[in-house]
């Protein structure tokens, strides 16, 4: 196999693999950067290139330049071989084939859909979804907005939307009050750090927040129109224009599991120095597991030094991310999702949303596999990513069943990817 | 309580299993089959579903040609989601070469009454359109067709329950013998006949089946409906596809009723690991394009393999194991075992009941004496 | 301030500013839904990241494309359901 040769690849231009690049390219070693976006930034720091405003995404974007970490943008690693140590790219209109000596994925993570009745009218979006959209330019000055889901993305994006003008009519946290005490995040903010806190509070000024409130339906006829919520003792109804709703984050592993690296939980397992169970292939940030921007940050620059063999400096910042890691277990289990949601599919109520099939064809199904087959559930283009993680939840399957390519391809990229 | 001895034990769920369970329950027998997945998960869930009349031997002939018929019996009370469509086959001639064999092909099946029609470059030109130019014909088998292979298994084994067959899902057998089928925790199910319908693992139950798998690869695209409308394949299929040493590749596109194309094919022998093998993929796809010059700006949602259960003589195994007096095979189907597995359960069946069967069941008897086919 | 991108949608022509993406583009026209179900359900995007499919549109003749993960260029032709 063919093509340039790099001393470190990295898949994935959110915060782990710019702080893994930047450490790579700074001791002067020739660094690759890819992603499918056209710019760098990941879904925290999107559109930051353009018309950002955030510090430490500057700061970090800035020094991608100053090394000059050499970024591929809008490619997508749709397959590899790791026993030759190559990786296949799309692009708009191009396949290549990259070499490492070192790979480290840090392919993120997306946001957990769940059905209910109506989640698939037009206007339904996923919490992130909806920030992404208006990051690129819908518009959203004098919309009415409704959030709901769980996880401290409901806030962020909440203060965001307010911000561009939207009114936001709710949010509604599934984890309780009560819950959110246990974990020592009692404030709806605190899961934040401080700083960030109490401006998402400022910002949040005067929009209701409820904990123990979930959506229940969205309503319409073709598209949104309403959407009813359960508050702890009543429901709640209003019209409004978006729904935006996401249950947290799953990890993008399915390029992981491609090329053989272990999964545990599924999250990418790695070793201390963020190394997988594949030789040559790391990973960091959220494939590894949900944690935030400082974690993914922490975990990239460890990834970083650990793929130039640098112990000593991965080691020093074991503890930092030590106390990160604990931090993120809390979250996850202060935001872990209540039964009630299992139950809210209707009968009709379809769970793959690319093949259109309902929840009671998919239910007395035997597992995940056997649905797929027996149901067309998850093989259309979205090939399980969003169904998949619903399903796990709902039916306790082991939903993890990933056939390259690791995105839909084009035939032409995978004819192109051949030995010489 | 015991268990109840069953008048039929039949391990495997896959279609011929199945199949096999059907026939049995139609005659009132009584019947359990053992399946150590899902209905429908082995080759059956990672074939194509082509239910095609060949003609490499007599045999071959009769036994698809057999089975095909009783598709179509069949195909009035498949449900939808078993997506039965009588799309035809046209077997391409790239040369003129090949179209000497489209001749012979046309005349064999005339010959046996199979309705079959030459198609000249232009015809073949206006019938698929995304061809490329300048082919030199094809033939047309009229009553060839597609299907889903994993829900017709389901159906089939859904009509046995109503006929009070017993399906356990997630049940290794580990020893079929005459007594019945042994489980790892060392319970036995008993029968009056045990059928080995395992596929390619029908010789981990039974080592003297001369069976050995043969990979293939798919893949399948988004939806492009009407894209193509027959399934296509290259004659020089015909050529490669049989041979059992070097592997090989070929143009086999087929459109599915959602408007996705499944696209093959390939085989490669001595191969057991689900692995795809990425440069025997990209020759097939190639070869694809090679004949549809669009294909590769297509979106492909996923690849995977399949093992075929491949026999020397590429026919395969019906009727009693040697050695045993109650263990019967249903194996060893290659890349036809959709298309042959009606007729299969009809064969078996028949030796079953000890009927006049409507073909010679003999060509396919375990105990052949099996010639390498070449 | 930079130029403005012109494209069409439906037949229409929309104006949007540089660095807009298709779909944000749709979502600014007067547009309903992106595209049909298997089933013709209307659907619009949903993830904004280009993992959920819910946003494909043709866009210059090609069909399946994820508007959510393409940018506007001047003389787009884009087609929904
Ligand atoms: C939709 C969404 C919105 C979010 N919004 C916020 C927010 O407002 N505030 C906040 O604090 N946190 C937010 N988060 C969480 C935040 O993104 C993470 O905490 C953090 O950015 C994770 O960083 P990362 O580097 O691990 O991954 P990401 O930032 O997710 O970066 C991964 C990158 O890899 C790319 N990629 C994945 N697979 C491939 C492939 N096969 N080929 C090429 N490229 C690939 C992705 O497109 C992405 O750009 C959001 C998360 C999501 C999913
Ligand atoms: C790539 C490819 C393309 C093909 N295309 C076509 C085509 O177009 N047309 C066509 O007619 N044929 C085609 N075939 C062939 C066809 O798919 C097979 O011949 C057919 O599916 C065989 O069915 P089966 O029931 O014998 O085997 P399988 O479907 O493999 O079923 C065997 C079952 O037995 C179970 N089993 C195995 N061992 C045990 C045990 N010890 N205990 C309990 N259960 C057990 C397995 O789990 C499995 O479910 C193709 C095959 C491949 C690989
Ligand atoms: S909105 Fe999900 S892929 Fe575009």
């Amino acid at each position: 196999m063919t093509g340039p040769e790099y001393e470190v690849v990295i898949v994935g231009a959110g915060p782990a693999g710019i702080s893994a690049a930047c450490v790579v390219a700074e001791t002067g070693r020739d660094a690759l950067l890819i992603d499918d976006n056209p710019s760098p930034g990941g879904q925290i720091w999107r559109e930051q290139e353009r018309h950002g405003s955030n510090w430490e995404a500057a700061h970090w974007l800035r020094r991608l330049q100053l090394y000059r970490v050499e970024v591929l943008r809008g490619a997508t690693v749709i397959d590899g071989d790791p026993d030759k140590h190559a990786i296949v790219c799309e692009t708009a209109n191009s396949v290549s084939t990259i070499r490492y000596k070192k790979l480290i994925l840090a392919t993120g993570s997306r946001e957990l859909f769940l059905p209910f009745p109506g989640w698939t009218l037009p206007n339904v979006m996923g919490a992130g979804g909806l920030q992404a959209l208006v990051k690129a330019g819908m518009p959203i000055s004098g919309k009415r907005v409704v959030i709901a889901g769980s996880g401290p993305l409901l806030l962020a994006v909440g203060a965001y939307l307010k911000k561009q003008g939207a009114h936001v009519l709710a949010i509604a946290e599934q984890a309780s009050w009560a819950r959110l005490a246990r974990f020592g995040l009692g404030l709806p903010t605190q899961p934040y750090k401080l700083a960030e806190a109490v401006q998402l509070k400022r910002a949040l000024f005067r929009v209701p927040y409820h904990a123990g409130a979930w959506v229940e339906a969205a309503l319409g006829e073709t598209v949104l129109e309403r959407v009813r919520l359960s508050l702890s003792h009543r429901r709640w109804e209003a019209p409004c224009d978006y729904l935006a709703v996401g249950f947290g984050l799953v990890p993008n592993i399915e390029l992981a599991a491609t090329l053989g690296c272990k999964l545990s939980a599924g999250c990418v397992q790695v070793d201390p120095m963020q190394q997988t169970s594949a030789s040559d292939i790391l990973s960091a940030g959220e494939t590894t597991g949900i944690g935030g921007v400082e974690l993914s940050l922490m975990e990239g620059r460890i990834a970083g030094y650990s793929a130039i063999g640098d112990r000593l400096n991965a080691q020093w910042l074991f503890s930092d991310r030590e106390r990160m890691r604990r931090f993120a277990r809390r979250m996850q289990k202060a935001f872990a999702l209540r039964e009630e949601l299992r139950h809210l599919p209707l009968e009709g109520t379809l769970v793959c949303r690319c093949e259109d099939v309902s929840y009671q064809r998919i239910a007395p199904m035997p597992g995940w596999r056997a649905a797929k087959l027996h149901t067309r559930c998850g093989m259309g283009p979205c090939q399980g990513r969003v169904c998949g993680p619903a399903a796990e939840f709902l039916f306790g399957w082991h939903c993890q069943s990933t056939r390259a390519p690791v995105f839909p391809a084009r035939i032409d990229s995978l004819i192109g990817h051949k030995e010489e | 309580m015991s268990e109840p001895v069953y008048d039929v034990v039949i391990a495997g769920a896959g279609i011929v299993g199945a199949a096999c369970a059907y026939a049995c329950s139609r005659e009132g027998l009584k019947v359990a089959v053992l399946e150590r997945d899902f209905i429908g998960g082995g080759a059956t869930a990672a074939g194509m579903g082509h239910v095609v009349v060949m003609d490499d031997s007599e045999a071959q002939f009769a036994l698809t040609r057999y089975s095909q018929q009783l598709w179509q019996e069949l195909a009035s009370e498949l449900p939808a989601d078993c997506e039965y469509v009588r799309t035809g086959t046209l077997w391409v001639a790239a040369d003129e070469e090949e179209l000497i064999e489209v001749r012979r092909k046309h005349q064999f099946y005339s010959q046996r009454k199979v309705p079959s029609e030459i198609l000249d470059s232009r015809s073949l030109d206006a019938a698929e359109p995304q061809l490329r130019t300048g082919l030199a014909g094809a033939l047309f088998v009229k009553e060839d067709a597609v299907v889903y292979p994993p829900c017709v298994a389901r159906y089939l084994l859904e009509r046995s329950r109503d006929l009070g067959a017993r399906v356990l899902l997630g049940k290794e057998v580990i020893r079929l013998d005459d007594e019945g089928a042994a489980f790892e925790d060392g319970t036995m199910m008993k029968g009056a006949v045990m059928v080995n319908a395992a596929g390619a693992r029908a010789a981990s139950l039974h080592p003297d089946l001369p069976i050995v798998p043969r990979k293939g690869h798919l893949l399948i695209t988004e939806r492009y409906p009407a894209f193509v409308h027959h399934q296509l394949i290259e004659l020089g299929y015909l050529k490669s596809a049989h041979k059992s040493t070097a592997d090989s590749v070929a143009f086999n596109v087929q459109p599915r009723k959602t408007g996705q194309l499944l696209i093959g094919s390939s085989r490669q022998y001595g191969m057991d690991s689900p692995e795809v093998d990425r440069s025997i993929l990209s020759r097939m796809l190639a070869r694809a394009g090679q004949y549809i010059p669009s294909l590769p700006g297509l979106s492909a949602l996923r690849v995977w393999t399949g093992l075929r259960a491949a026999t020397p003589d590429n026919l395969p195994l019906i009727g009693r194991c040697p050695g045993y007096r109650h263990v019967f095979a249903a194996a060893g189907h290659e890349g036809l075992g959709i298309t042959t597995s009606l007729a299969t359960a009809r064969l078996l069946i028949d030796q079953l009941m000890s009927r006049a069967p409507a073909i010679s069941s003999e060509p396919y008897s375990v105990q052949r004496n099996i010639a390498v086919h070449g | 301030m930079a130029e403005l991108v012109w494209i069409s949608i439906d037949e229409s022509p929309v104006e949007v500013e540089p660095g807009t993406t298709v779909a944000a583009a749709i979502l600014q026209s007067d547009t309903a839904g992106f595209r049909r179900s298997v089933t013709g359900e209307w659907r619009g995007p949903v993830c904004g990241m280009g993992i959920c499919f819910e946003c494909r549109v043709a866009i210059n003749g090609q069909p399946h494309r994820r508007s959510c993960q393409a940018y506007c260029e001047s003389g787009m032709v884009v087609r929904t359901k």
